[in-house]
C-alpha cells in the first residue's frame, strides 16, 4: 500500500447565486515513499487545490469535499483538526509557491523554523536555536546563525524559498508536497532549488508530490506524471513513457507549444488554440474538446473515462496516433535522462 | 533602530515651531487685541500698557516673537482671569483629572474594541459580526455629546447607579497627592475614596471611549480579515502549529499594526471629546476648563490649554510612530 | 497566491466570467443592493427635504412662545394636541424649532464641506502635480494643522472670527481643508508611479492633460467618498462648537447644537429636550456617514464583505 492514496478526490465550491465550481473531480493516484509524482497543468486545472486538499488547508465553509485521501492508512478527510495538526509539520509538510507572503514579515526566521520544532520535536530554548541552524545550512543558507535573527525581507528570493524548505524538513516528514517551488525564482535559482529538493528526497526517502505547470522542471525531478485538465487527469504515466510517446492531445499540445532549438528557422510556434476559460458545461463532456484538434462528436456528449492505455492511463474518446505522438516527443531531446 | 527613534524626534522641532507661530498670530487676532484679550474685564489703560510694554507690544513683530518664545519656553502663560490664577498652575490642577478619562476611556476602547473586532471576523457573517458592524458604524456616527447625555440621563439621573457628575463625592474626606483620584486612594489605602473616584469615571469614560470603540472594532475586523487569508498564516497552518499560536504569532502580531497606528488619532478624538464630555458631566479636568475659558474670554487660560494640547498630541503621535518601529521591522529601514 | 485569490482564479476560469465591467456602473449596482447604503440615501434626502421645506413642514413658528403661560419652574409642557413634541421652556413648539434646525446644520455642513474640499483638493492638487518643493511646503503644512485635534482648531479660530455661524463654517472649512490635500496628493502620487501613467509620458502627453484627464478623475471616487462622510463630521463639529458656545448667540435661528445646550440644565424637568436636537443630528450625520461607508465598499475594486 502506497503511502499516499488519493482516491475518486472531488472538490467543489459552492457560491451564493451562482453555478458551483468543481475545481477537483475525480481525481485518483498515489505516492510511494521515495517516490516523485508531478502534477502539471494550467493555472485553474485544479492542482493546487488537490494538493491543499490532502493537506486540509482549505477552508470549512462553502466546500464540499468527496472522495477518499489515505497517508499511512489512515484517513484524512476525516480526522479531527487535532489530529491532522499532529500531522501536519511532522508527517507531511508542504512549501509554498511565493517565498516572500508566504513568511511572517514581522517575526524573525529563525523563530519561524524554531517553532515548528517546538512544536513537533519537544525541542526549546538553545536546542531548537542549534538545530534551526544547522537545518538552515542543510538547505544551503550562508551564515546560518546570522540569519536565524533576520527577517524575511532581508533575505534574498531564494534564500527564502530555502528557508522555507528547511521549516518544511525540519521533521523529516515522509511525505512533502512542493506547490510551483521554483516559480516565484530566477531561473539559475531554480535550478539548484531543484537539485535541493532532490537531494532531500534522495536522503531522507522522502515522498515527494510536485506541482507546477512547467513541463522542464518535471522532467527533470519526477518518477510519475499526472496531466491535469480543468480539475480532471486526463493522462497518467511515468515519466519516461509521457515524454517519448504522450497520447492525450492536450499533452501533445503542451509538449509541441515548446520551441525546439533544433526546429527550423522562421518555423510557427503551435500554441494550443483556445483558452482554459473555453469549457463546456459540466460533466456531460470533455472538457478540453473546444480546444481539440481531434474533437469528435462523442467528445461533446460523453466524458471520457479514465482507462488503462499500456503503460499509460487515459481519459480520451480519440487520442493521439502513436507516430504523431513520437514526432511531437522526446526522442531526441536531451532533457530527459535514461 | 536608535536612528529611526532620533530621527523622528527631529521632526518634531519644525512642528512645535510651527505651533508657536501659529499661537502668536492667533494671540495678535484676538479681538480688541492681545492686551486687552490677556486682560479681560480688569483692563485699564495703565494695565493695557503695562502689558504692552511686559509683552513688548510696542517692539517691532520678530521681536515680540522672540520674547514669546521665550516666554512659552518658562511655561509662563500669564494669568487665568477668572480668578488670578497662573495659567499654568490652572492647568496642571485640572490635568490628571483629564489624563485619568482619557486613560480610562483608552482601556475600555482597546479591552472592548480588540477582542470583538477579531471574534467579529473569526465568525464572519454570522449574526455575532453582522451585530458587530452595525454597532461600529452607529458608534462612529453618533457625536460624544449625545451619547454623554444618554448616559448621564438613563444611568445617573433615572436609574441613579453611578453619580451624575464630578471626580469625587464631597461626603468623601480623600487625601490627594498625585491628583490622580483612583491612584492617591491606592497610596494611601483609602480604597473607598478610590473606588468613588473610579465609580465617576465609569460613564464619562464610556461615553468618550466609545467612537474610538467602534473605529477600533472595524479596523481589527478589517485587519484580521486580511490577515487570516494572507499567506503566512496558511505556511503557519500547514507547519501543524496550534491554533493559539497561530493566533497570537502570526495573526494578531500582523493584524495589531493598523490598531496601533489609528491609536494615535484616537487620542486626538479622545482630546476633543474630552472637552464635550467633561462639560456634559461637570467632569472637573482640563476639557472643562477649556469650556470655561470659551465662556468667560479668558484667552490666556485658553492658549496655555490649547498649545498643551497640541504639544501632547504631537508627543503621543511620535510615541506611537516609534511603537509602530518596534513592531513592524521593515519600517526601520527607511 | 492565496487560496481565496485561487479559489477566484479557478472561478473565473471555471465560468469565464466577464470581470472588465464599468467601474461605476458596478458600484452603483452593489449601492442598489446594499440595504446600509440606502437608509443612508433615504435619511439624507429626509434631511434635505425637511431643510428645504421647514416653513412648510413645521406647524408653527418657532419663534413664537405660544406656550409660555403654561411654563413654570420644573415643569414645561409635553407633547399634546397641535404640539406633537411640546414646548421648549420659552414656550415655543419644539417640533418647529427641530425641523427650522436642519436648515442651519444643512447649510454649515454642505458648506464647510465644499469650502474645504475646493481648497483642499486645489491644495493637494498642485503638490501632486509639481512634486517637489512645493510638495514639500504644502505637507508641512497639512501636518502642523493635523497635528492638532479638529475640534480644538475649529474652536481656536472661531474664537478669533467670533460668535457666529460664519465664523463656524470658516472654522470648519479649515479644519477640512488638510483631509482633502492629503486625499487627493496621495491618490496622484499613487498613480503617478502607475503603469498607466508612464504609457501616457511615454506616448509623449503633456503634464497637464494627464493630471486633468486622467490622474483626476481616478481619484474622485475616494473623495467622494470622503466628501460625504466629511459631511457628517462637519454637521457634527457645527453642532458641538454651539454647544460650548461658539455659534451664533441668537437663537431666532434655531440651531441644535444651541438647543441641546439649553437643555443641559433641563434635564430634570425635560429631558426629552435634550433628546430631540440631539437625534436628529445623529439621523443627518448617520444618513451621510452610511452613504459614504456603501460608496466606499462599492467602489473598492476588492470589493469583500
Amino acid at each position: 500500500m502506497a503511502l499516499l492514496e488519493v482516491s475518486d478526490l472531488s472538490v467543489t465550491f459552492l457560491r451564493r447565486g451562482r453555478r458551483d465550481v468543481h475545481a477537483v473531480d475525480g481525481v485518483s493516484f498515489a505516492v510511494d515513499a521515495g517516490e516523485t509524482l508531478g502534477l502539471v497543468g494550467e493555472s485553474g486545472s485544479g492542482k493546487s487545490v488537490t494538493s491543499l486538499a490532502v493537506m486540509g488547508l482549505l477552508p470549512s465553509r462553502g466546500i464540499r469535499i468527496s472522495g477518499e485521501v489515505t497517508f499511512d492508512g489512515r484517513s484524512l478527510l476525516r480526522l479531527k483538526d487535532k489530529d491532522l495538526r499532529d500531522l501536519r509539520g511532522r508527517d507531511m509538510a508542504m512549501v509554498f509557491q511565493d517565498p516572500l507572503s508566504s513568511l511572517n514579515p514581522v517575526v524573525p526566521i529563525g523563530t519561524q523554523v524554531t517553532e515548528v520544532l517546538v512544536r513537533h520535536r519537544n525541542m526549546s530554548g538553545n536546542d531548537a536555536r542549534r538545530e534551526a541552524a544547522r537545518l538552515l545550512d542543510l538547505v544551503g543558507i550562508p551564515d546560518p546563525e546570522r540569519r536565524l535573527k533576520e527577517y524575511p525581507h532581508q533575505l534574498s528570493g531564494g534564500m527564502r524559498q530555502r528557508a522555507l524548505i528547511a521549516m518544511a524538513v525540519a521533521c523529516e516528514p515522509r511525505l512533502l508536497i512542493a506547490d510551483e517551488p521554483t516559480t516565484a525564482l530566477d531561473v539559475t535559482i531554480q535550478a539548484q532549488i531543484l537539485e535541493l529538493l532532490k537531494g532531500l528526497v534522495r536522503e531522507q526517502g522522502t515522498a515527494l508530490m510536485l506541482i507546477t505547470h512547467d513541463l522542464g522542471v518535471v522532467a527533470g525531478l519526477c518518477d510519475q506524471v499526472n496531466v491535469m485538465y480543468s480539475g480532471r487527469i486526463v493522462e497518467q504515466a511515468d515519466r519516461r513513457t509521457l515524454f517519448v510517446l504522450p497520447r492525450h492531445p492536450y499533452t501533445t499540445g503542451l509538449l509541441g507549444s515548446i520551441p525546439r532549438l533544433d526546429s527550423a528557422e522562421g518555423a510557427p510556434l503551435q500554441p494550443i488554440p483556445g483558452s482554459p476559460t473555453d469549457t463546456l458545461p459540466w460533466p456531460s463532456a470533455c472538457a478540453f474538446a473546444p480546444r481539440c484538434p481531434r474533437r469528435l462528436e462523442v467528445c461533446t456528449t460523453v466524458t471520457p473515462a479514465l482507462e488503462p492505455d499500456g503503460p499509460r492511463w487515459l481519459r480520451c474518446h480519440n487520442p493521439v496516433p502513436a507516430e504523431e505522438a513520437a514526432a511531437v516527443g522526446a526522442e531526441g531531446r536531451r532533457e530527459v535522462a535514461g | 533602530m536608535l536612528r529611526f527613534v532620533v530621527r523622528r524626534l527631529l521632526q518634531l522641532i519644525p512642528i512645535l515651531f510651527g505651533l508657536s507661530i501659529l499661537l502668536f498670530a492667533w494671540l495678535r487676532l484676538l479681538p480688541g487685541g492681545p492686551a486687552s484679550a490677556l486682560l479681560g474685564e480688569r483692563s485699564t489703560p495703565e494695565r493695557v500698557a503695562a502689558i504692552n510694554h511686559a509683552y513688548g507690544l510696542d517692539q517691532p513683530v520678530w521681536v515680540q516673537y522672540w520674547r514669546y518664545l521665550q516666554r512659552l519656553v518658562r511655561l509662563d502663560f500669564g494669568q487665568s482671569i477668572q480668578n488670578g490664577r497662573p495659567v499654568t498652575e490652572v492647568i496642571t490642577d485640572q490635568f490628571p483629572g483629564t489624563i485619568e478619562l482619557t486613560m480610562a476611556a483608552l482601556i475600555f476602547a482597546v479591552g472592548v474594541g480588540v477582542p470583538l473586532g477579531y471574534f467579529a471576523a473569526r465568525r464572519q457573517g454570522s449574526a455575532w459580526d453582522t451585530v458587530s458592524v452595525m454597532g461600529s458604524l452607529l458608534g462612529v456616527t453618533i457625536p460624544v455629546f449625545f451619547l454623554a447625555f444618554l448616559l448621564k440621563y438613563v444611568f445617573a439621573v433615572q436609574l441613579g447607579w453611578l453619580p451624575p457628575s464630578g471626580r469625587q463625592d464631597v461626603r468623601i474626606d480623600a487625601t490627594h497627592i498625585t491628583n490622580f483620584y483612583v491612584l492617591d486612594g491606592l497610596l494611601t489605602r483609602e480604597l473607598d475614596a478610590s473606588w468613588d473616584a473610579m465609580q465617576h469615571l465609569i460613564l464619562p469614560a464610556i461615553a468618550l471611549g466609545t467612537i474610538p470603540l467602534a473605529i477600533i472594532v472595524r479596523i481589527t475586523r478589517a485587519s484580521v480579515l486580511d490577515v487570516v487569508n494572507e499567506d503566512y498564516v496558511r505556511t503557519a497552518e500547514a507547519k501543524g502549529l496550534s491554533t493559539a499560536v497561530i493566533r497570537r504569532r502570526h495573526v494578531l502580531r500582523n493584524a495589531m499594526l493598523p490598531v496601533v497606528t489609528t491609536i494615535g488619532l484616537q487620542l486626538g478624538l479622545l482630546l476633543s471629546g474630552a472637552i464635550l464630555t467633561e462639560t456634559v458631566f461637570a467632569f472637573p479636568g482640563i476639557g472643562q476648563a477649556t469650556t470655561g475659558a470659551i465662556f468667560n474670554k479668558d484667552y490666556a487660560l485658553l492658549q496655555g490649554i490649547i498649545l498643551m494640547i497640541a504639544v501632547l498630541y504631537v508627543v503621543i503621535n511620535l510615541v506611537v510612530d516609534i511603537l509602530y518601529g518596534v513592531l513592524d521591522p521593515r519600517v526601520r529601514v527607511r | 497566491m492565496t487560496t481565496a485569490t485561487q479559489v477566484d482564479a479557478a472561478v473565473g476560469v471555471f465560468t469565464g466570467e466577464d470581470v472588465a465591467a464599468g467601474r461605476w456602473s458596478e458600484a452603483f449596482k452593489r449601492l442598489r443592493r446594499n440595504p446600509a447604503a440606502i437608509l443612508g440615501a433615504v435619511l439624507v434626502l429626509l434631511f434635505v427635504l425637511v431643510a428645504v421645506f421647514a416653513p412648510l413642514l413645521a406647524p408653527h413658528d418657532p419663534n413664537d412662545q405660544l406656550l409660555l403661560g403654561e411654563v413654570r419652574p420644573g415643569f414645561i409642557p409635553g407633547p399634546r394636541e397641535g404640539f406633537p413634541l411640546g414646548a421648549d421652556a420659552l414656550g415655543r413648539d419644539e417640533l418647529s424649532r427641530v425641523l427650522y434646525g436642519s436648515r442651519q446644520s444643512l447649510l454649515v455642513g454642505v458648506v464647510s464641506t465644499l469650502v474645504g474640499l475646493v481648497i483642499g483638493l486645489l491644495l493637494g492638487g498642485m503638490a501632486g502635480a509639481f512634486g517637489g518643493r512645493v510638495d514639500n511646503v504644502l505637507m508641512r503644512v497639512t501636518d502642523l494643522m493635523l497635528s492638532v485635534p479638529g475640534l480644538l482648531t475649529a474652536i481656536t479660530i472661531s474664537v478669533i472670527l467670533g460668535q457666529s455661524l460664519t465664523s463656524v463654517m470658516i472654522a470648519i472649512a479649515i479644519v477640512n481643508v488638510p483631509i482633502f490635500a492629503r486625499l487627493l496628493r496621495g491618490s496622484m502620487l499613487a498613480q503617478r508611479e502607475s503603469d498607466y501613467v508612464l504609457a501616457a509620458r511615454s506616448i509623449g502627453l503633456r503634464r497637464r492633460t494627464i493630471v486633468l484627464s486622467h490622474v483626476v478623475p481616478n481619484s474622485l471616487g475616494p473623495v467622494i467618498v470622503q466628501a460625504t462622510l466629511t459631511l457628517a463630521t462637519s454637521i457634527i463639529d457645527a453642532a458641538a462648537l454651539s454647544f460650548l458656545g461658539l455659534g451664533n448667540p441668537d437663537d431666532t435661528r434655531p440651531e441644535w447644537g444651541q438647543m441641546l445646550s439649553d437643555a443641559q440644565n433641563l434635564l430634570g424637568t425635560r429631558a426629552a429636550l435634550a433628546f430631540y436636537p440631539c437625534i436628529a443630528i445623529v439621523l443627518a450625520a448617520l444618513g451621510f456617514t452610511l452613504l459614504g461607508e456603501a460608496l466606499r465598499e462599492a467602489l473598492d475594486p476588492k470589493f469583500r464583505r
